[in-house]
């Protein structure tokens, strides 16, 4: 059945977020922004408990069901409707609102942890995220590491390599990663890790890529540069630096097998690419955020000033703002929509690979454009830093850019729609 | 909760359309559309598959689900998928049914929907355009002026459908005392009202309309559409608004596919042209826009079914899905190339076709 009935527990959730948004976030944006590498104390120390607590019951989940495979107990009509992905958007779009560079600091397991939900082993798990699901402990961060400053959007380009020594049944890894999100707050300010991605074949091309659980605290490992960026001033992004860094055999996620079949199917590099399912759509939902929070601002300050939209009025009545207003509407909810939809497809059990590409597409230039008309509209106002519309607009402009940027998620959906490989259409 | 999945009798509904606009629309769109003429089995045909009577409540003879709204939405984009003009023709008398649905008194319901279930097509139309440049949607210009217990309306109107043969049409009209906008029900004859020239359209050609006069048209009060309480207008034209939308992505689908399908088998340079990024790009963002907008199109017409207020809602969709199908039929043809130009193939018509949503808001057809 089409539906859009918000669940009450997603309700309930987006208040509690929407309540730290405005205490918590709003008031400190413009300080985290102004001074970039500072970290927003408020909102993690508010945050770690609650993102504990999701990852002890993804963990606790984790378990039941490897007892189930276990003991090939059949499910017993457990039909509990799952909802977790919608869920999550849903989170992330309200403290996108907050303050996008804020959340991108969220203490979690982050995208490492997209990477290690999609392909570890429940032993893997337990290893690499009980350290995220304490809440007693301190807080601890997660990153993915997949950008070489030779390799961005060609990621089979990747030459960081991971050698196995036999002898002490390590890999050991050697190369540079940028723009890893989260990487010094995960390697030098937490007992966090990182999933670096690294080659242990260089002539086997995508094959012989391999994503590696690097721990805090391993040798040869480091963090060399903090950047400075456009916008998401407060989100940590940093180049890490592998000299012989020397990893356990088992840190490997997924198989070691180059032309093991198996590797190129569900657990190789096509299933920790699954990451993006999940990743997309949740960079669409903060997209949505900063649009909808730009947006709103727009609103409440052309009401202020005698401006109001009005939705019944003849197509010629309307000025040019009212106009550029509600197409900013259409932009939003288009956005919104095809977020949701590829994130209830997931939750489904079902292959969101084009619809993920899509709203990620979608959101990140409808996210830029908004913002972007945001300042223009509100003029020399906007253009201020007094108010938080310029940031918002250089927030934004990273939604369009990581993740796949806007052309590479355009080339996934086109080669699925056209049914083309990547070797036809390049 | 939230979920983008139509149910079984959806799904089943959808399939049985998608066969006659396979084998029926998509077969007679270039010569109906060259000939302004619809072929009448077609016509016939497509209201033998019963949709009307799937939207209306079993007490007038109907089998609605409750996602009159929704459903409705799924069967006009698949019959604008084989082709719009043709849809709009036999979807036409909708128009009169609906509104007594949506808006109608029990006795108006009880007196006029149960025909609309029987497997004869019942002539019947709605106006509501005008024409002129400034026409505003919410304030038709058409007057209603009460005299002893009856109402008298004067003024213009135009792209009323099938008006020449229906029996009776709605007429809506500003009241001169209240302001506010009504329904009538006007019958076919009725002193007063002449049925002008047909309308010669850029597209829509296989659907005829006409405009129509109201001089001193008198009609009794209890021929009001919502009776002493008067109308929903406000529900009728936000209705309307889902069912182009839904028509829209439907012209929108089509000319993706056609597109896509021309790409990939169109050799340029030793290549498809599909396997070009500067054609798969474009196609990738239309899909992108057409997928937008029927999500659009669903959750403003899950909001409609729900009764909640939608104005908000179809007017941000109104726009979105003009520009949405634009673009898509435009893309069509530039995908097409020189070729795309000529008259053999659909996409040109379908261009010409989705430029009609601008100026159809008001086409009352969910």
């Amino acid at each position: 059945m089409i539906d859009f009935t918000i669940p009450e527990k997603v309700k309930q959730q987006t208040q509690m977020a929407e309540m730290v948004a405005t205490t918590i976030m709003r008031p400190t944006a413009r300080k985290y922004d102004e001074n970039e590498h500072d970290r927003p104390v408020e909102f993690i120390k508010f945050m770690w408990p609650v993102m504990a607590d999701r990852q002890k019951s993804t963990l606790e989940k984790a378990r039941r069901k490897a007892e189930q495979a276990d003991t090939d107990e059949p499910e017993n009509g457990n039909k509990k409707e799952n909802i977790a992905n919608l869920s999550m958007l849903f989170l992330i779009e309200q403290l996108a609102w907050g303050d996008v560079a804020q959340y991108l600091s969220l203490p979690s397991a982050g995208l490492g942890g997209f990477a290690i939900e999609a392909v570890a082993t429940l032993d893997q798990k337990e290893r690499f995220l009980s350290r995220y699901a304490d809440s007693k402990a301190k807080p601890a961060w997660g990153a993915m590491a997949m950008t070489e400053p030779g390799a961005g959007s060609d990621t089979a380009a990747i030459c960081t390599t991971a050698t196995l020594d036999t002898e002490t049944n390590e890999w050991v890894l050697n190369g540079e990663k940028i723009f890893c999100t989260s990487g010094k707050l995960s390697l030098d300010e937490s007992n966090g890790l990182v999933v670096v991605w690294a080659t242990i074949d260089r002539s086997a091309g995508r094959a012989g890529m391999k994503p590696f659980v690097v721990e805090a605290g391993t040798p040869g490992v480091k963090v060399t540069k903090q950047e400075h960026k456009h916008g998401i001033r407060a989100s940590d992004t940093v180049a890490i630096v592998f000299e012989n860094a020397r990893i356990p055999y088992d840190n490997i996620l997924g198989s070691p097998e180059v032309r093991d079949p198996e590797a190129a199917g569900t657990k190789g590099f096509k299933g920790a690419m699954k990451t993006f399912d999940l990743s997309r759509p949740v960079v669409a939902a903060s997209a949505v955020g900063v649009a909808r929070g730009a947006l709103e601002v727009t609103k409440e300050k052309l009401a202020d000033a005698g401006i109001t939209i009005r939705y019944d009025a003849a197509p010629h009545e309307l000025t040019a703002i009212q106009r550029d207003v509600i197409e900013m509407e259409g932009l939003l909810k288009a956005s919104w929509l095809l977020t949701l939809r590829a994130g209830s497809m997931l939750d489904q059990g079902e292959s969101n690979a084009l619809e993920s590409s899509m709203c990620k597409a979608k959101a990140g230039q409808a996210s830029t454009q908004i913002c972007q008309k945001c300042v223009e509209i509100l003029g020399p106002m906007g253009y201020s830093r007094e108010w938080l519309v310029e940031k918002l607009m250089r927030d934004s402009k990273i939604a369009d850019l990581y993740e796949g940027t806007h052309e590479i998620n355009l080339l996934i959906v086109a080669r699925r729609i056209l049914g083309y490989s990547s070797a036809e259409l390049r | 909760m939230i979920a983008f999945t139509p149910t079984n009798e959806q799904k089943m509904l959808i399939d049985a359309i998608h066969r006659y606009t396979e084998n029926q629309l998509r077969k007679s769109a270039h010569d109906a559309d060259e000939a302004s003429e619809a072929p009448a089995d077609v016509i016939t045909k497509g209201w033998e598959l019963g949709l009307l009577p799937g939207l209306i409540p079993d007490q007038y003879g109907g089998y609605s689900d409750g996602q009159a709204a929704i459903t409705g939405a799924l069967a006009l984009e698949e019959l604008a998928w084989g082709d719009v003009a043709l849809a709009v023709n036999m979807w036409a008398p909708a128009s009169f049914a609906l509104a007594i649905m949506h808006s109608g008194t029990e006795e108006q319901k009880q007196t006029y929907l149960p025909a609309f279930c029987d497997v004869d097509r019942p002539l019947a139309s709605a106006a509501l355009i005008e024409p002129s440049v400034v026409f505003d949607p919410w304030r038709p210009k058409t007057s209603a002026v009460r005299q002893n217990g009856h109402i008298v309306l004067n003024g213009e109107k135009t792209y009323v459908p099938l008006a020449n043969e229906a029996e009776r049409i709605v007429v809506y009209a500003t009241d001169s005392e209240t302001g506010k906008v009504d329904g009538y029900i006007v019958e076919q004859g009725t002193v007063g009202l002449t049925i002008g020239e047909r309308n010669k359209l850029m597209g829509f050609r296989a659907v005829p309309m006409y405009s129509l006069s109201l001089n001193d048209v008198s009609v009794p009060a209890e021929k009001r559409l919502g009776g002493d309480e008067g109308t929903d207008y406000r529900t009728i034209l936000n209705r309307s608004r889902i069912a182009l939308g839904a028509l829209a992505v439907g012209v929108g689908r089509a000319s993706l596919e056609y597109a896509r399908d021309y790409a990939r088998e169109r050799v340029q340079f030793g290549a498809p042209i599909g396997t070009k990024q500067a054609i798969a790009f474009r196609l990738a963002e239309v899909a992108i826009e057409v997928d937008a907008a029927r999500l659009m199109v669903w959750e403003a017409a899950w909001k409609a079914d729900k009764g909640e207020p939608i104005t908000q809602d179809t007017t941000i969709l109104k726009q979105y899905i003009d520009k949405m199908a634009m673009f898509a039929t435009d893309s069509g043809v530039q995908v097409l190339g020189g070729h795309g130009y000529i008259r053999e193939h659909p996409v040109e018509r379908w261009l010409r076709n989705a430029r009609g949503f601008a100026a159809l808001d008001g086409l009352a057809l969910v």
